[in-house]
């Protein structure tokens, strides 16, 4: 070490001394603003990885800034829509649902078919070929084949694949793969999370489509792009009004676009770790600066005198004592910068597999340099100030003498007195009553630590809540069939037919736009028939939804959203069939866990939709032995637009689960260890260093190293004890917040609080105390008594 | 023969009888320390400090001993050794018969406890704790604790006993230390320069209370000085100088305190 000193001047020695004399401490400092950094460098850097990358992605590849769905316009209304005022140029293709089936795969997978036109130079929502190449307009029989989904399947360019497209059963040879930005996230109908596996997207050159979907010189979708500056809400509402006669169901602009909507989503979520953990972070690590600071200060007072004494101005030892708190920030900042890096290469992949990108390659953001310095600046400047003030007060004359004792009188101690306890208790309890501020902060940064230990576990649990609701108590089928357009009831006769189906439940939903108050939000109603079996309308409290006579129960964000009470009428323009507009009363709200669902008595909705015994899907519930052979008749059955899994969904979703989010809480749950261990060993160092002669004293009096240690350790027990309910509460506190800020319209997060939460974060805060305190009692058992009998307080 | 020290080898055995000046039967006639070629060396090679070189001397129980000498000349180190805080590099020291050069440190905390009562230059109270409690903290875990109370009042400090140290005046302090000390009962009574940081007066009356103590209670004392004059009021003077004892005097007739010329 002398060696490395050689060139530095002589203050800096000094500090580099210091830091290496309370190097423990030191580096538990710098693991909390490491983990904090750590945090900010990855949750911000993939934010703006994802971002950019999206950006690029969606201008390189035109992804459309409008899409507006119908039934069956005319191509030459295209021209019309061209005119639009904002419109920078528009295409009109042919979507539809489907299966695939694959062999080595018993149940049908549903699917997605979108018209290419090979030939176009230019196209809105242009694919990005990673395998093959465009299909063949002129050769026929051919399809580009999402590229993660061929993945999934060990599908190639040249491979052939069957699908039940309109209700036909046909072939297509693969010409190539490839990724889209329409298609980033994809999340199979029903479904909760997106499963490559699960999902298929085909894009068949367009004459195909149109014999397929019956579309001859039609399209069922424009798809448009805004030129720069363009009103998107009354392209909206002209396209909405040229597309009416042709089954329109409502034009939508790319916020509301299902891939689009979802990573925005989860870049807010990150935007919400980001504000909620580099803050508590920071706020630990300025108070454990502090500390440490405050107690250089202390035992320096002696250097301080000399050094001004010597001829030092304030601002050089101000300086000096700073730029102790500043290097400790720096390691920290670099650390936290390293570990961020590996940290977002890891959520990159995590990442990868949610969100499919041609690349995503985690880059930090740049800005975050500044912005991990200054808050680590920040850090070392709060956690130093109040130290480096004091040191640079001291005038030389009363720096070089040591400082008061402690002053202990009495009545300072309400009830001590009173109670049977022993002296050494009595010790520490008095320690702690004098020195409410900093026990005060021990505790809350105990209790943050246990915090953000809570937090995780109640996402954990919110989320096995969600599931459990979602796919045990709310929905319990194992199958749900969609079908392309509303069939007659009769329809589920052809399911119940089919051997191994246990029941059939009729579905009936109809898109709409809301409308109140001039504001409006394109949706979607839901019918209940009475007493359902299989999915019930459950609020987020799980208890049934009550409909009453014809009103409409909607989900609460439509409370906000369209400005709307309960009696007040709401305008329902459906999309579908005769599209009838109908003033229905608002009968109540429901706080609905996942989507913003709005439901009616099935009756009611058939009444007013003059459509009875209509419907728009099922949901079966089979015998688990005959799963092959329904699968296996679903394949080829011609009316199912989709058919979506429950069982495996659920499995798939909890794998999921496991890898992504599970990472991300197993990452959080070290960091919290990190803070509590950091917070307790930081305290009990400095009050061993503050009461080592009290300490030594108590061992030559005779006391054992144990019943030394109690007296130290009891202290930081007491403080551990009063932290888990500070700790509890905190943790309630950022869930809450955590759990409203990433709640989206796409699901709410329920705030589940479950007393087991609670119980793993005390034990997590807990291991952590122990963990420090052995590392204390390690000190207290190898230290020297003999100084202590000449050493002055 | 069963030393004392036999009472914390084995702390299950309560029936081990307590040391016979306790009950003020002289039955035992073994010196309560013996030392043989006593050495204490710091550090290793060129830089070693040789604290003690080969210390030989007796400690007659129930003594007032006061050790003598400069600073540098090894009384600390020869204290601390026989009070159990530090460890000799080599030779024996009995007591009791028990050497407790080789004693682990799980021994010697419990030699400690059972039978030292220290006075420190600087009392090392417990700040956060009054005068009463001080007394009653090493009471809690001694044997048979003299109750605190009585301690304070040997001390002439029963009306200060609610009083925290910051509270009390130096000599105030050291007597409160003293009380500490005494309150265990202890068979030997270790004090390191206990008037160095007081004025004479007041140093008079906290020797005067070990004096008294001394008599009263039996206990063998030891008394670190660097004061030559105080040696008129032990029954033995140990000189020491450079590591070595070099003299022992034995005082016929014993001063008290205050007829000490400073």
């Amino acid at each position: 070490m002398n060696e490395l000193l050689g060139g530095v001047k002589t203050l800096n020695k000094k500090l580099l001394r210091d830091l290496w004399r309370v190097k423990g401490q030191v580096l538990a400092i710098i693991l909390v603003i490491g983990a904090g950094i750590a945090l900010l460098v990855m949750s911000r850097g993939m934010m703006a990885s994802l971002d950019t990358t999206m950006r690029v992605y969606y201008a390189r590849y035109q992804f459309a800034e409008i899409f507006a769905p119908a039934k069956r316009a005319p191509n030459r209304i295209l021209s019309d829509i061209r005119a639009i005022s904002g419109v920078s140029a528009v295409e009109g293709r042919i979507v539809g649902g489907g299966l695939v089936d694959l062999p080595d795969e018993a149940a049908p997978i549903s699917a997605q078919f979108v018209s290419i036109d090979p030939d176009a130079a230019r196209r809105i929502n242009n694919v990005a070929i990673a395998r093959g190449g465009m299909p063949s307009a002129l050769r026929g029989g051919e399809a580009l084949l999402l590229e993660p989904f061929a993945a999934a399947h060990g599908l190639s360019p040249g491979d052939e694949i069957a699908v039940t497209m309109h209700g036909a059963r046909r072939v297509f040879r693969i010409a190539g793969t490839a990724n889209s930005p329409e298609f980033i996230y994809m999340i199979p109908p029903g479904d909760f999370a997106s499963d490559p596996a699960r999902y298929a997207v085909l894009w068949a050159p367009r004459a195909e489509m149109e014999a397929a979907y019956d579309l001859d010189g039609a399209f069922n979708e424009a798809v448009l792009t805004l030129s720069h500056g363009a009103d998107d809400r009354a392209v909206i509402a002209e396209l909405d009004r040229l597309l009416a006669p042709y089954g329109a169901i409502g034009a939508y602009a790319r916020a509301d676009q299902i891939s689009n909507k979802y990573l925005t989503e989860e870049l807010k979520q990150l935007g919400v770790m980001d504000r909620v953990m580099t803050p508590l972070f920071l706020i630990v690590s300025a108070f454990l600066l502090n500390v440490v600071m405050t107690r250089l200060v202390q035992t320096e007072r002696t250097q301080i005198g000399l050094m001004k004494s010597f001829g030092f101005s304030n601002g050089a030892i101000a300086f000096h004592y700073l730029s102790f708190a500043l290097v400790i920030a720096l390691i920290g900042t670099a650390a936290g910068w390293i570990g961020g890096m590996q940290l977002g290469r890891m959520i990159t992949k995590i990442y990868q597999h949610y969100f499919h990108f041609p690349f995503l390659i985690f880059v930090p953001e740049f800005r975050t340099v500044n912005a991990a310095l200054m808050a680590s600046g920040l850090t070392a400047g709060l956690g130093g100030i109040v130290a480096v003030a004091a040191a640079a007060r001291l005038t030389p004359a009363v720096a070089m003498r040591p400082p008061a004792p402690p002053n202990y009188r009495r009545g300072g101690v309400v009830g001590a007195e009173l109670l049977r306890i022993d002296q050494p208790t009595r010790m520490f309890l008095r320690r702690i009553v004098r020195h409410p501020f900093r026990a005060g902060l021990t505790v809350i940064g105990i209790g943050a630590a246990m915090g953000l230990a809570v937090m995780m576990r109640f996402n954990h649990n919110a989320v096995d809540y969600m599931l459990d609701a979602s796919f045990n108590v709310i929905d319990r089928s194992d199958v749900l069939v969609t079908f392309a357009e509303p069939l007659s009831e009769t329809a589920i006769y052809e399911f119940k037919a089919m051997d191994g189906v246990l029941y059939v439940e009729p579905m009936r939903s109809t898109p709409a736009l809301f409308i109140h108050d001039g504001k409006e939000r394109l949706a979607g109603v839901t019918g209940i028939p009475d007493a359902p079996v299989l999915n019930r309308a459950l609020d987020s409290d799980l208890r049934e939804v009550e409909t009453h006579g014809d009103g409409v129960i909607l989900a609460q964000q439509y409370a906000d959203i369209l400005d709307i009470g309960v009696g007040d009428m709401l305008t329902i323009e459906v999309r579908e069939g005769r599209r009838p507009t109908l003033e229905i009363p608002v009968a109540g709200f429901i706080e609905a866990m996942i989507g913003t669902p709005a439901y009616m008595k099935k009756e009611a909705l058939d009444r007013a939709l003059k459509e009875p015994e209509r419907i728009s899907g099922v949901l079966l519930k089979i015998d688990p032995n005959k799963r092959e052979e329904i699968y296996a008749r679903l394949k080829e059955t011609p009316m199912a637009a989709g058919v979506s899994l429950r069982r495996e969904a659920y499995k798939n979703f909890q794998k999921l689960l496991d890898e992504g989010p599970g990472t991300f809480r197993d990452i959080m749950t070290v960091v919290s260890i990190i803070i509590a261990v950091g917070v307790v060993y930081n305290n009990a160092r400095i009050a061993f260093i503050e009461r080592e002669r009290d300490l030594a004293t108590l061992r030559i009096l005779g006391f054992t190293k144990i019943e030394t240690g109690y007296v130290l350790l009891g202290e930081l027990a007491a403080l551990t004890i009063i932290a888990l309910p500070v700790g509890s509460l905190i943790g309630f506190l950022l869930w809450s917040y955590v759990a409203t800020a990433m709640s989206t319209d796409l699901y709410m997060i329920p705030i589940v609080v479950k007393a087991a939460g609670f119980g793993y974060a005390a034990i997590v805060v807990i291991a952590a105390a122990i963990l420090a305190g052995a590392f204390v009692q390690r000190d207290i058992n190898k230290f020297d008594l003999v100084p202590v009998l000449k050493s002055r307080e | 023969m069963r030393g004392p020290i036999a009472a914390f080898a084995d702390p299950d055995q309560d029936a081990t009888p307590r040391p016979a000046y306790i009950e003020g039967v002289s039955v035992n006639e073994q010196p309560a320390f013996r030392t043989r070629g006593l050495a204490k060396i710091y550090g290793e090679g060129p830089t070693a400090v040789h604290a003690l070189r080969g210390v030989d001397l007796e400690i007659p129980k129930g003594e007032l001993v006061v050790l003598l000498g400069p600073s540098g000349s090894g009384k600390s180190t020869l204290l601390n050794i026989l009070g159990g805080i530090d460890r000799a590099t080599s030779g024996e020291a009995l007591f009791f018969g028990e050497d407790l050069v080789r004693m682990d440190d799980r021994r010697l905390t419990r030699y400690r406890r059972k039978h030292v009562g220290f006075v420190f230059q600087f009392y090392n109270l417990m700040p956060s704790l009054t005068a009463r409690e001080n007394v009653e903290l090493v009471a809690e875990i001694a044997e048979k604790p003299m109750d605190a109370m009585e301690a304070l009042d040997r001390v002439g400090l029963k009306n200060r006993a609610d009083h925290f140290p910051s509270e009390l005046s130096g000599g105030e302090q050291q007597r409160v230390a003293i009380a500490r000390a005494i309150a265990k009962q202890p068979t030997v009574l270790f004090c390191d320069e206990p008037t160095g940081a007081l004025d004479i007066k007041t140093g008079v009356g906290v020797l005067r209370a070990l004096q008294d103590l001394n008599t009263t209670l039996g206990a063998t004392t030891l008394i670190i000085t660097h004061a030559a004059a105080t040696g008129a009021i032990a029954d033995r003077v140990l000189h020491l100088a450079d590591g070595q004892l070099r003299k022992v005097d034995v005082n016929e007739t014993k001063k008290k305190p205050e007829e000490l010329v400073w």
